[in-house]
């Protein structure tokens, strides 16, 4: 598993680890069930404090991506793909209305926004 | 807390540590930092028990460091400035020594150590190059099992190669909760990346102790014109320096700030900005 970490990045470390780790489980390259580094192996590995370490899995867990068993470790929650679906196509939507909004105050037609899509589409693979 | 320390004063002549208090959670490492001459030292010195306080309490493990320093000791590891173990004695001599001084002296694990750090076994330690010899005096000061390790400036004057390797031995260290790290240290980029704990020392007395994470994700400098400082009201900043082209502030809530304020430039500081404007500043 890659973390990559700026330290030069004005966004908080603990929030870097989070969302890396996020964009994993999202990818299902962390699979539910899957047992996460420990706070402090993480922290060594990565050189930084346990307490951002810490404050990364505190966050994924109020979030429902991770679980933490005390004693056992910290694991990749179970019930949540559906959801993080359900949450990814919340963004898409929001993302679209944004460009929908756009479009309509342009006078750009919708003929022309799915064009847009469908060449980004097509790019990405 | 595996080491309090509350409302400590000590006056010397000419320096005096006014009511230092700090509190050091278990399977953390708090760096105390600070210039030379700010009272890191002396602080670490009353904890050991090694100078007298006027007055204060200190407690490590929950007990107090005087009456119970016997039963403390045994599980502590300390790496001091001025070494009490003499300069002509290679780490076979130092073992027969330690054996003696510690209970729970772990022969198998110092000689681990040795081998870990590369540390020629039959040499005296005065021919040791600087890192070597503080690799020697921290194997020497976990090998009989201590749950806190005091470390009094443990890397200054080494060079970032070796400086690196002690830094990984206190996040080995780390990996048991039960363990936890008081290190000095006037080289702050060193704790920068894996204290979790900032307790910055001046003149005698404690300016701030709080998580690091805090420290560097909340704080900001913002630089700015002489025209925009004086619109900024003095409640909004924690100190001020005017520079030649620019006035640097220390503020305690970026976002806050950046909110109340329309000022371009707030930079993400390191603990070394921060010490140095407070130390240089003004309010």
């Amino acid at each position: 598993m890659n973390i990559i970490i700026s330290n030069s990045s004005n966004t908080p470390i603990y929030e870097q680890i989070k969302e890396q780790i996020k964009n994993k489980i999202v990818s299902n390259e962390l699979k539910t069930g899957e047992l996460l580094p420990s706070i402090r192996s993480l922290a060594k590995d990565l050189r930084i404090s346990v307490i951002t370490t810490k404050s990364a899995y505190e966050e994924l867990e109020r979030e429902g991506y991770v679980e933490t068993i005390p004693g056992k470790g910290t694991y990749v929650a179970n019930k949540n793909i559906e959801l993080i679906r359900e949450e990814q196509l919340q963004k898409i939507e929001n993302l679209i209305d944004t460009a929908v909004s756009i479009a309509k105050i342009s006078n750009i037609s919708k003929q022309e926004i799915q064009n847009i899509i469908e060449i980004l589409y097509e790019e990405e693979n | 807390m595996i080491l309090e320390v509350k409302n400590l004063n000590k006056k010397y002549k000419d320096f005096q540590l006014k009511n230092v208090n700090l509190s050091l959670p278990k399977g953390m490492i708090m760096g105390l930092i600070g210039e030379n001459g700010a009272g890191k030292t002396t602080t670490i010195k009353a904890i050991l028990n090694i100078i007298n306080t006027d007055s204060g309490e200190i407690k490590i493990f929950g007990l107090d460091n005087k009456k119970e320093e016997k039963k403390i000791k045994q599980d502590i590891g300390v790496v001091l400035d001025d070494s009490f173990l003499s300069e002509y004695l290679n780490p076979m001599d130092i073992n027969k020594i330690m054996k003696n001084f510690y209970q729970n002296w772990d022969e198998k694990l110092y000689f681990k150590y040795i081998e870990e750090f590369k540390l020629p076994k039959n040499k005296i330690s005065k021919d040791y190059s600087s890192g070597m010899k503080m690799k020697l005096k921290i194997a020497v000061a976990l090998s009989h099992h201590p749950k806190l390790l005091i470390l009094d400036e443990p890397t200054s004057g080494l060079d970032p190669v070796a400086r690196n390797e002690i830094l990984d031995i206190f996040q080995d260290f780390i990996q048991d909760e039960e363990h936890a790290i008081l290190v000095s240290s006037h080289i702050t980029s060193d704790l920068e990346h894996i204290a979790d704990y900032i307790t910055f020392i001046n003149n005698g007395e404690i300016v701030l102790t709080k998580t690091k994470d805090e420290l560097l994700d909340r704080y900001g400098i913002v630089k700015c014109s002489e025209q925009e400082f004086k619109k900024i009201n003095k409640a909004d900043y924690l100190k001020y320096k005017k520079n030649r082209y620019e006035y640097e502030i220390l503020v305690e809530n970026k976002n806050e700030f950046k909110r109340k304020y329309d000022i371009q430039i707030i930079d993400k500081p390191t603990i070394e900005d921060i010490m140095l404007i407070y130390i240089k500043g003004e309010k």
